[in-house]
């Protein structure tokens, strides 16, 4: 790691406006992944701003049912939370999927959001990467991509994001809240990330200085029984090469109002809206969630290697809607009806 | 009561916070229930730290990139990895090692159960799994193989002890009774 200095802040505003006023600042919660990137040199902080006294750390039940999550609240705390596994177990069945025990002991959920590609290019200064270096080109597009996006790729970028946690709050409509110089905003989840198109190297829809201070998620009563589901190269303290997060409500044997977002295969938590409005309305059936993952990977385009993530991906859809309606023996473990 | 989006929440942009290094600095980090000052760059691991500056070599560094679990300490009794740790953000919480687990010579149950189940080969994983397996029974989540498997996954073993790791796991476990030890305490 480069020599880099060290800010403890005790309060929101000192954090901001210190980071603000210093472009070669960065803020430090779990450093999880800031820690990592700074030691390989993809970061370069000329100095670290300590936010984990900042008072973000409560995890709220709201009026109505929602639920606030502090941003510096850890992955492990925000998991077991009471008004988080029985209101949106999706996130927390997402959280528990995620890093390793010890990982979710030290990570932030505002860091959570902020977190990097582990796109190898990305991670490798020697390689071109329009993400870490604009205008360098994209090495993943014609090297070892089996990991990489095909959906919300551009020609310049098609880094896979990470995450799980966001993944479900996408589905669930959360609110990111921020603070900066100008004051507080509200960034809706899905809006919160973006896609890389010409700029690849911009990522979230925030500025410098500016501070995660908690994630909101409004009431969603059909959350209670929502789940996530991860495909992943092996069991445990892996990434997702495909996940679903969803919740349903069904009617009469229809579908009435669906969630439905994907990991593992975008370049941000990619909220399923194709699927989305082909279920609403629809017999919650096999057919219906074959027809809903059609249109979703519709529009995918695979770069070689991660050609396969399109059936992976209509698979994964299929299964987590299978699953979240009850009727997980309607399909088998390749998601096809038996 | 205001909503959010009425409270301005506006800040004054000024760099107001104390900078410490980026030269080398004291940091005062209590380590095993004893104060020690250190002369250590922010930069600096607590991983590097404690090996380097404190002698206390028990910890040992695997990846230094967080994916194996070699470096398992605690913090304010949590189970974390010390390679993604800055040592300088430790002051005013508590650090626990390997070295602090035994009392003097009396073995903690957990590293008396990897010794009777043979719960190595190599050895350079076991203060890592140790620390973590201590801290996972105190979470109370070690109903059954399946949990030990995915509540360990954070701890890779190079020689695949794992069954041998369970099986020490379990041990502890069973002795304690069901209610689970008080392990961290």
């Amino acid at each position: 790691m480069r020599p880099v200095s060290y800010s403890r802040v005790a309060d929101v505003a000192t954090a901001i406006g210190t980071v603000t006023a210093d472009p070669g600042s960065t803020f430090l919660a779990g450093g999880t992944n800031e820690v990592d990137l700074q030691r390989i040199h993809v970061a370069r902080s000329r100095r670290l701003v300590d936010i984990n006294d900042l008072p973000l750390r409560q995890i709220e039940e709201l009026p109505g049912g929602g639920v606030r999550i502090g941003a510096v609240a850890r992955m492990s705390d925000v998991a077991q939370a009471l008004p988080v596994r029985r209101r949106f177990p999706v996130i927390s069945q997402a959280l528990l999927l995620g890093a390793s025990p010890q990982l979710r002991n030290m990570a932030s959920i505002g860091g959570n959001m902020m977190q990097r590609t582990r796109c190898g290019y990305f991670r490798d200064v020697a390689a071109a990467c329009n993400k870490r270096e604009p205008g360098t080109g994209c090495s993943a597009l014609t090297g070892v991509n089996r990991g990489h996006a095909v959906l919300g790729t551009s020609e310049h970028c098609i880094a896979t994001h990470p995450a799980d946690l966001a993944v479900a709050l996408v589905a669930l409509d959360a609110v990111v809240l921020t603070q900066g110089p100008a004051g507080h905003r509200q960034i809706l989840a899905d809006d919160f990330f973006l896609l890389p198109g010409d700029t690849p190297d911009r990522e979230h829809a925030i500025s410098h200085g500016e501070l995660v201070v908690a994630v909101e998620v409004p009431p969603l009563p059909m959350a209670s029984t929502s789940i996530y589901l991860k495909v992943r190269d092996r069991e445990s303290y892996e990434f997702a090469l495909a996940s679903a997060a969803v919740a349903v409500a069904i009617d009469a044997g229809v579908v009435t109002d669906v969630r439905l977002a994907l990991g593992g295969l975008a370049t941000k938590p990619w909220r399923a809206r194709q699927a989305e409005s082909v279920l609403v309305g629809a017999p919650a059936t096999i057919e219906s969630f074959r027809a809903a993952a059609d249109a979703e990977l519709a529009g995918a385009v695979p770069h070689g290697m991660n050609a396969y993530k399109i059936e992976l991906g209509r698979r994964t859809i299929v299964r987590a809607l299978s699953t979240v309606t009850g009727d997980a023996r309607m399909v088998s473990d390749d998601g096809n009806p038996p | 009561m205001k909503s959010y989006a009425e409270t301005a929440g506006a800040v004054e942009v000024a760099d107001t916070a104390v900078v410490r290094g980026p030269n080398s600095v004291v940091v005062r980090l209590s380590v095993n229930g004893t104060f020690r000052n250190i002369l250590v760059e922010p930069r600096v691991s607590l991983l590097d730290a404690l090996r380097d500056r404190l002698d206390l070599t028990g910890t040992k560094k695997g990846c230094n990139q967080g994916a194996c679990g070699a470096c398992t300490v605690w913090v304010d009794k949590r189970r974390v990895l010390a390679c993604l740790t800055l040592a300088i953000t430790c002051e005013t919480r508590e650090v626990t090692t390997i070295e602090g687990l035994s009392d003097g010579v009396d073995l903690h149950p957990m590293q008396s159960a990897f010794v009777s189940q043979d719960a190595f080969q190599c050895g350079y994983c076991t203060p890592g799994q140790i620390m973590s397996a201590v801290a996972f029974l105190a979470e109370g989540h070690a109903a059954d193989d399946d949990a030990i498997r995915e509540w360990m996954s954070g701890n890779i073993c190079r020689c695949a002890a794992y069954p041998n790791i369970r099986a020490a796991i379990r041990q502890v476990r069973d002795e304690a009774g069901t209610g689970g030890p008080d392990a961290t305490g």
